[in-house]
């Protein structure tokens, strides 16, 4: 068993890295930007989680059957998200007396 | 006097339904994710939820999440964080078989986490004095009233599940710690330090999409 060893001063860098993206998400919480507020938000925690899985969790180091695994999960949660929403905002396009 | 275990495991024991040892490191790492595309799911769930909450009850949900510390939350992300970072030391010591290292990164793992739960308890007992624990203390004035209990439900719901998930890592941790002291394991077996590993900065990662969620979209 043999996988990959990560040197520890790339867990260092990803550390403030992530460090540093929390900072500047919080900083951005205090600026009124309408809509672009939650997109920030939501692209700098999608971009922290990738530091996350890629390094800490080894996925950048591992097996193409492991990407499958976690690309699997990514699909799935999309999936469970936008046709979940798209049934929601869908709803009154096509009203139905009664309901 | 440290007694060292020197199980058969420690010494690169492979199972007899796996070829070699690259091929049970391999079985184990993808039963971890297996598992962990169910607590997607399961957490997903919530999410969805709130998310179609949020959209259809913005304003409450805003008023909602101003009650919330940004800075408590901010400092339990950067504790979280911090907790990964050891935890992925403690992997690496394991690699590269230090036994003293597995255990003082452990050690310092699960401190972090109890520092991430004090934190939240801290903020909880805000919640309690601020009366705005949904079904139990809820005295809120305004319009906003009932579907800011709703955005207070998610609250507890979605943090408490996540606190639930670090008070098993920790109690995973615990057992980790006990049996790297024992020297279980080593260069040529670690792999239940480095599965409670991927567990660990997964529940990481659902903290990570929490703190925007709850804290900080609705802030300004």
């Amino acid at each position: 068993m043999s996988p990959h060893i990560v040197p520890r001063r790339v867990y260092y860098r990803i550390f403030a890295t992530l460090l540093a993206l929390t900072l500047v998400t919080v900083g951005v919480a205090f600026l009124d930007l309408g809509p672009l507020n939650t997109i920030i938000a939501l692209t700098i925690a999608t971009g922290k989680a990738l530091l996350v899985i890629l390094f800490f969790m080894h996925l950048r180091y591992s097996s193409v059957l492991t990407w499958i695994f976690a690309g699997a999960g990514v699909l799935w949660l999309i999936h469970l998200l936008l046709f979940t929403s798209l049934d929601y905002v869908s709803r009154p396009w096509f009203p139905v007396t009664g309901w | 006097m440290v007694h060292e275990e020197r199980s058969e495991l420690a010494e690169g024991y492979v199972a007899h339904q796996f070829d070699d040892p690259e091929q049970q490191y391999e079985a184990v790492t993808l039963g971890m994710w297996a598992f962990l595309l169910t607590e997607i799911m399961f957490f997903g769930g919530v999410f969805t939820g709130y998310a179609i909450y949020r959209a259809a009850y913005l304003e409450a949900f805003i008023e909602g999440s101003h009650h919330l510390d940004i800075w408590l939350g901010g400092i339990n992300t950067a504790v979280l964080i911090g907790s990964s970072l050891t935890m992925a030391l403690a992997v690496h010591g394991a690699q590269i078989g230090e036994r003293r290292a597995i255990v003082r990164f452990l050690l310092l793992t699960m401190l972090l986490g109890l520092v991430f739960l004090g934190i939240k308890a801290v903020e909880y007992g805000h919640k309690f004095d601020e009366r705005i624990v949904p079904g139990m203390n809820f005295v809120y004035e305004g319009p906003q009233a009932p579907h800011v209990q709703l955005f207070f439900g998610f609250y507890f719901a979605m943090t408490g599940l996540h606190a639930l998930h670090m008070v098993i890592g920790i109690g995973l941790l615990a057992v980790l710690t006990w049996q790297a002291w024992r020297g279980r394991f080593s260069a040529a077996y670690y792999a239940p330090v480095e599965i409670s590993g991927l567990y660990w900065h997964f529940v990481d990662l659902v903290w990570i999409f929490l703190f925007p969620l709850l804290y900080l979209i609705g802030r300004h």
